[in-house]
């Protein structure tokens, strides 16, 4: 049942890399970049449950947190001027 | 059997604002709007679909015992909650406020509230 989610969740984790493939200007990439991840970390933890991996929900937690900081930077690098 | 059929509409919540965060990412004209589809969306839809995954590790968890692995799963998908919750709308307001000063003007806009801020702050120094 759950493996089906995961495999559900590649229907939007590709809308969102056509979007990051295309994305005119580096917010949208960002945006996409953001929705990517939180996608990634669904998939992982509903493929943690599945197999009963505990370890790939930690990874998962780990994955947001790191992929939040990444974004803060990124944000703060594109804020300072034109890129 | 109750559990299951919340398990189920918890997916069916999750999947389908999952979808419609994506092709909302794809369809909107620019990244204020695409940031309203994704982010919201994918905050409640990924909610639900952790909440699927409590409900049944939480099943297995209260059939085997106390000290089942699955005990595990429960508490560490309430932590990832919080950080989807926490990390999502953080990350949203840095990266609107860094596309409004990189230049990018919101799309068929009536009202610019942070523009106007800008200009009256130049004003008062």
């Amino acid at each position: 049942m759950f493996l089906w989610v995961a495999a559900f969740l590649l229907i939007p984790i590709s809308l969102t890399v056509i979007r990051l493939l295309l994305g005119p200007t580096a917010p949208d990439r960002l945006v996409a970049m953001d929705n990517l991840s939180t996608l990634v970390m669904l998939a992982m933890i509903t493929i943690g449950f599945a197999f009963s991996e505990v370890i790939y929900i930690d990874v998962a937690i780990v994955y947001a947190l790191l992929s939040f900081v990444a974004t803060l930077f990124v944000a703060k690098y594109i804020g300072r001027g034109t890129f | 059997m109750v559990l299951n059929i919340i398990t189920y509409i918890c997916i069916g919540i999750g999947c389908f604002f999952n979808l419609v965060a994506a092709i909302g990412l794809l369809r909107f004209p620019d990244p204020y709007t695409r940031m309203h589809a994704t982010t919201k969306c994918s905050t409640f839809g990924g909610i639900f679909l952790i909440l699927a995954v409590i409900i049944q590790s939480a099943k297995i968890w209260a059939s085997e015992g106390l000290s089942s692995p699955q005990s595990i799963i429960v508490l560490h998908g309430l932590i990832a909650i919080v950080a989807l919750i926490l990390t999502n709308a953080t990350s949203a307001h840095a990266n609107a406020q860094a596309a409004h000063r990189s230049g990018i003007k919101p799309a068929r806009a009536v009202v610019d509230d942070l523009e106007e801020d800008i200009k009256n702050k130049e004003k008062q120094c």
